[in-house]
């Protein structure tokens, strides 16, 4: 098995505090690693610096076996951040912004038959076909959520990175990302997913890693839920505090 | 007889036209990146080049657009660098800028018109400065309409072009130029302080009702080149200011249309009383079990 992605001793720090602290990531072919942590942890940091959006102080980065200093066939990498980038401020509608998911794979060569088709499968794989001339500031957050993922298949990769592709996103979303993402894997594409939990993405996942204060915790099956995150109908929300506020039923 | 028969309007008309015309086609890319003032800056930038041009004998324009380039250029640098501190760096840059220009024209002592390079004098376009307008105003839209999905990509979501494998710094550095060759080629015609209006307004308007970006840059492309053409005939025959009058007319056009795009929501929402609101129902209730 060759590694598609892999990050060795990666450490970044944003000014003088660290935020990684030597960690290592590898991802192989046909792979899914879910990348999870608690806010702050340095999951989304890992993948940015593994996409080389993030400097690595020390440690060293290579995608599909190459140093990513040297890396070129970018169309082989898809990438799905967080959410729409801040430009905006002029209406785009879902068939522009997964077209410009397909211009890395089409070159500097007019759109070709080909390209148009690969832009409509990849909106219909997200279950967004009828949305495609609707201005995505329209669409909700999953249904913008799902246009980026649209976006990055147009391209067709070998591997999809993403940045907490389902965090804020409704039900209805997350199944249909679960289900393109399922296609996509079962095709035989490699995934690298930062989440703060997985949800219906679980069955998908052949390795977890957890990152947890700059560094790799965890790197093997997924973490069973422990105390009171193993509840199923536990809302996984978290208040932004270090621990949670004794409730009036439990002693401090 | 006609004043439109005299070749100093037909240049007027023209150049204006063309201005009309490439301003929002660049306009759009800044306006899409939320950098509406930046083409106000870039022409307080050129007005150094057009004093070096004037203390020197040689053409304004040619000089304007060089020394436009490199101030482009320089707030792509500081945009990319800087986070915080950007702001002041690009006021230094645009007073800086502006004072140069008026100090190196006071120096040549030829009382050259500063307020024509300010404002615009299209009555007085040379031969010389209509092949330039032209020449400049095809490689204007050559570039804005040509690398319109690249220059998409890269004012939609930087890093992700970056990651798609984009020359996103070299398209930066193509898109700062074109602002400055926009700005040098509509400052003849309306001027290096309001050709700012004619990148932003239109854009604007076109917005209020369209729903894509091809179709918004179509439409303010549309916009622009009937503000620069109508401001021509108002103002030529009244003897008003020309690019003040073009600039008027293009706000007037956007209150018009965003007046006439309210009143027709509001009109909608009021014969169909029964209809949700605007907003997209979740997909729940569009029957998509979850």
């Amino acid at each position: 098995m060759s590694a598609v992605l892999e990050v060795r001793r990666g450490v970044v720090a944003y000014g003088e505090r660290p935020v990684l602290r030597g960690v290592d990531l590898t991802v192989h072919t046909g792979e899914v690693v879910a990348i999870l942590g608690a806010n702050g942890s340095g999951k989304s940091t890992l993948v940015r610096a593994a996409l080389g959006l993030v400097p690595l102080a020390s440690g060293s980065v290579s995608l599909f076996g190459t140093p990513i200093k040297r890396f070129k066939n970018w169309s082989r990498l898809g990438y799905v951040p967080q959410r729409l980038g801040a430009g905006g401020g002029v209406p785009a509608t879902v068939g522009e912004v997964v077209a410009s998911g397909r211009l890395g794979r089409r070159g500097w060569r007019p759109s070709s038959t080909a390209d148009r088709e690969a832009i409509r499968a990849a909106i219909e794989a997200v279950g967004l076909g009828d949305r495609a001339k609707d201005p995505v500031g329209t669409l909700s957050g999953g249904q913008q959520q799902r246009t980026l993922i649209a976006r990055a298949l147009a391209g067709q990769p070998e591997l999809l990175v993403l940045d907490e592709p389902t965090a804020g996103v409704d039900a209805a979303s997350t199944e249909a990302f679960a289900a393109a993402l399922g296609d996509f894997v079962h095709g035989g594409g490699s995934v690298a997913l930062v989440a703060h939990e997985l949800g219906p993405l679980a069955p998908l996942i052949s390795r977890a890693v957890v990152v947890h204060d700059g560094v790799i915790a965890h790197d093997g099956p997924i973490p069973e839920p422990a105390g009171h995150h193993a509840d199923p109908d536990h809302d996984h929300v978290h208040p932004h505090a270090p621990h949670l506020p004794p409730s009036l039923w439990e002693r401090p | 007889m006609n004043i439109f028969a005299f070749q100093f309007m037909q240049y007027a008309l023209l150049g204006t036209a063309i201005t009309g015309l490439t301003a929002p086609a660049l306009g759009i890319y800044l306006v899409q990146r939320r950098l509406s003032l930046i083409g106000d800056g870039i022409g307080h930038v050129a007005l150094t080049g057009v004093g070096i041009g004037v203390l020197m004998h040689r053409s304004p324009v040619l000089l304007a657009t060089i020394v436009a380039a490199l101030g482009a250029i320089a707030v792509e640098i500081i945009r990319e660098r800087s986070r915080t501190s950007g702001d002041i760096a690009l006021a230094i840059l645009f007073y800086g800028g502006i004072s140069g220009g008026v100090f190196l024209v006071a120096l040549s002592r030829t009382g050259g018109n500063l307020s024509s390079y300010l404002f615009g004098s299209p009555l007085t376009i040379s031969n010389a400065d209509m092949v330039t307008i032209v020449v400049l105003g095809i490689a204007i839209l050559a570039v804005t309409l040509g690398l319109r999905p690249w220059l998409f990509a890269v004012c939609q979501d930087e890093e992700y072009a970056k990651v798609a494998g984009l020359p996103v710094r070299t398209l930066n550095v193509v898109m700062a130029v074109t602002t400055a060759v926009t700005v040098t080629t509509a400052m003849r015609s309306i001027g290096l302080l309001l050709v700012s209006a004619l990148m932003v307004v239109p854009v604007a308007t076109a917005q209020l009702v369209t729903r894509g970006f091809g179709t918004t840059m179509a439409l303010a492309m549309g916009l622009g080149l009937a503000s620069g053409v109508t401001g021509i005939v108002i103002s030529g025959p009244s003897d008003t200011a020309p690019g003040a009058t073009v600039v008027l007319f293009a706000i007037g056009l956007f209150l018009v249309v965003a007046l006439g795009s309210a009143a027709l929501r509001s009109w909608r929402r009021r014969s169909l009383p029964a209809a949700p609101a605007a907003s997209d129902p979740p997909d729940v209730l569009l029957g998509v079990e979850p």
